[in-house]
């Protein structure tokens, strides 16, 4: 069991990010502006993994698309309380969505996984061969 | 609900601890929904990335506590390079009145949507008593 606390190094990006405006991560693409769901971008090796919290949404209500550097999900959220139910609080939202987001890298669309498991969708985003920094040996 | 209206982003909400901690975990509320039908109260909960396993539902001196942990393993070996959201454990608690039964709890996850439904005492019937 690991010790430290494993997201303090996503917490102090943000900050960092938060003060640096003009990023060029995750920049809102043509086909969707909104900013649900958040997403988080990991690394692992030369590709990305972009993971999403989407609770209470099904498989099928959501879409996820590639095209060169832009990854689109959209969908939509319902809550179901059936008709005889008196509300005594309500927190969770419903609705639409639709967020692209581009990102640095290219992206090898043919090879891109998505999995959604108990509300977490991750978006696996092999970068593109043809993008990889090649090494080159100094004689 | 209007389906045509855009999903707006809740910021996650931290637990404030009423002590310290000895390891290392952040605990945030969960977005709860609750409501009641004739004969049971319903809280629906939203835990996403918590499984089964790691979910712990308790009832004690009236007061229902639902802690679920999120396994960081999964994340092993990634690196963050963007983030929007943070992520931890899950902790709320509620306390229950007399009308609900104790016994008649259950709880269903899925699609990291937890639903705990919890019947009311039903009504004993009339007793008649005797007069000696």
């Amino acid at each position: 069991m690991a010790y430290g606390d494993p997201f303090d190094a996503v917490l102090s990006l943000q900050q960092a990010l938060d003060s640096i405006r003009d990023s060029n991560w995750l920049e809102s693409g043509t086909s969707g502006g909104g900013a649900y769901p958040p997403i988080n971008v990991f690394r692992k090796g030369e590709d990305l993994v972009a993971v999403a919290e989407v609770p209470g949404i099904e498989k099928k209500d959501i879409e996820v698309q590639v095209r060169g550097n832009v990854v689109r999900i959209a969908g939509s959220k319902t809550l179901n309380y059936g008709e005889k139910a008196s509300i005594h609080r309500r927190e969770r939202l419903a609705g639409r969505f639709d967020r692209a987001v581009s990102l640095p890298v290219e992206i090898d669309a043919e090879r891109v996984k998505a999995e959604c498991h108990d509300g977490v969708l991750a978006v696996y985003l092999p970068r593109a061969e043809r993008d990889r920094p090649k090494s080159i040996k100094v004689n | 609900m209007e389906k045509s209206k855009q999903l707006a982003v809740q910021q996650k909400k931290e637990m404030d601890a009423k002590q310290e901690k000895t390891f290392p975990a952040r605990y945030f509320v969960p977005t709860a929904d609750i409501f009641e039908t004739g004969d049971a109260l319903t809280l629906v909960m939203e835990i996403p990335g918590v499984e089964k396993k790691d979910l712990e539902v308790s009832l004690q001196n009236g007061v229902l506590r639902v802690e679920g942990r999120i396994d960081f393993g999964k994340y092993e070996g990634f690196e963050p390079v963007y983030s929007e959201y943070n992520i931890g454990h899950y902790s709320r608690a509620f306390a229950l009145s007399d009308q609900i039964d104790a016994k008649g709890i259950s709880a269903d996850l899925a699609n990291g949507v937890l639903t705990l439904t919890l019947n009311k005492v039903k009504e004993a019937a009339a007793r008649r008593i005797e007069i000696k």
